[in-house]
């Protein structure tokens, strides 16, 4: 594991829907319509391609990461309170597809410069959890 | 309350200080001395980190002699289960607006 507790952490939203994945990464990647769902935004399946996503209450801006086109589709997520980054996987299945979004907040760093105690860290994720869940 | 949430997340944007923290959360109280020396940074890199923490309230230090004793304070993540929670929420709805757009596309 070389992602600390914090890292791990993420939003995730997943759903089925009875659509074929071409379907959904046409609702996925054309402005018009992500307009109708998400947000009006320049989105296009072009990896490194710069957007804006803009709402009444303010904007998100967003750089295209990663494209498989029918699979995943990820961009940064730079708005609302936190950098992250939103990736969109498509796994088709017998009624059509399934759609998982996950946002993740923080980006782990290849270039480190402290390691912990890695034998810890399994462990370690499950307190973290725990003491996050006294929050709520 | 939108001042503490952006400090919080300014000092968990530095992988190092992400370690530090979840160092102390792990270990308990740790002099700097012994945060340092696994660090591979020198100790007043590991001080300027730790003041960061301590300003967004996720650490507290404790002076005993001539050592500086620091503790990890977890409940002060809150803003960031909130911003998960929220998060949650927003994408949630916009699954179901996704679901409306799709019903439209097929008429």
């Amino acid at each position: 594991m070389n992602e600390t507790a914090i890292e791990a952490r993420s939003v995730v939203v997943e759903r089925e829907f009875a659509h074929p994945p071409a379907k959904i990464w046409r609702a996925l990647t054309q402005p018009h319509l992500v307009a109708e769902w998400l947000m009006a935004g320049d989105v296009a399946a072009t990896p490194g391609h710069r957007f804006r996503f803009g709402a009444d209450w303010g904007h998100v801006d967003c750089e295209v990461v990663e494209v498989e086109p029918e699979r995943t589709l990820a961009y940064s997520w730079d708005g609302m309170g936190l950098e992250s980054t939103v990736t969109w996987t498509l796994t088709p299945t017998a009624a059509g597809t399934l759609l998982r979004m996950e946002q993740r907040g923080f980006q782990p760093d290849q270039k480190l410069a402290y390691h912990g105690a890695k034998a810890g860290w399994p462990r370690f994720l499950t307190a973290l959890d725990d003491l996050l869940a006294q929050i709520d | 309350m939108i001042e503490t949430r952006d400090l919080l997340f300014k000092a968990l944007s530095d992988p190092t200080r992400r370690a530090l923290f979840e160092r102390l959360c792990e270990s308990g109280e740790q002099s700097v001395g012994a945060l340092t020396a696994p660090a591979g940074i020198s100790q007043p890199a590991v001080s300027k980190h730790l003041a960061v923490l301590r300003q967004a309230g996720l650490v507290q230090d404790r002076q005993q002699g001539r050592q500086a004793y620091y503790s990890a304070r977890p409940a002060a993540l809150a803003p960031l289960v909130d911003w998960a929670e929220r998060m949650a929420r927003f994408w949630d709805a916009r699954f179901d607006d996704l679901d409306d757009v799709l019903k439209r596309m097929d008429q």
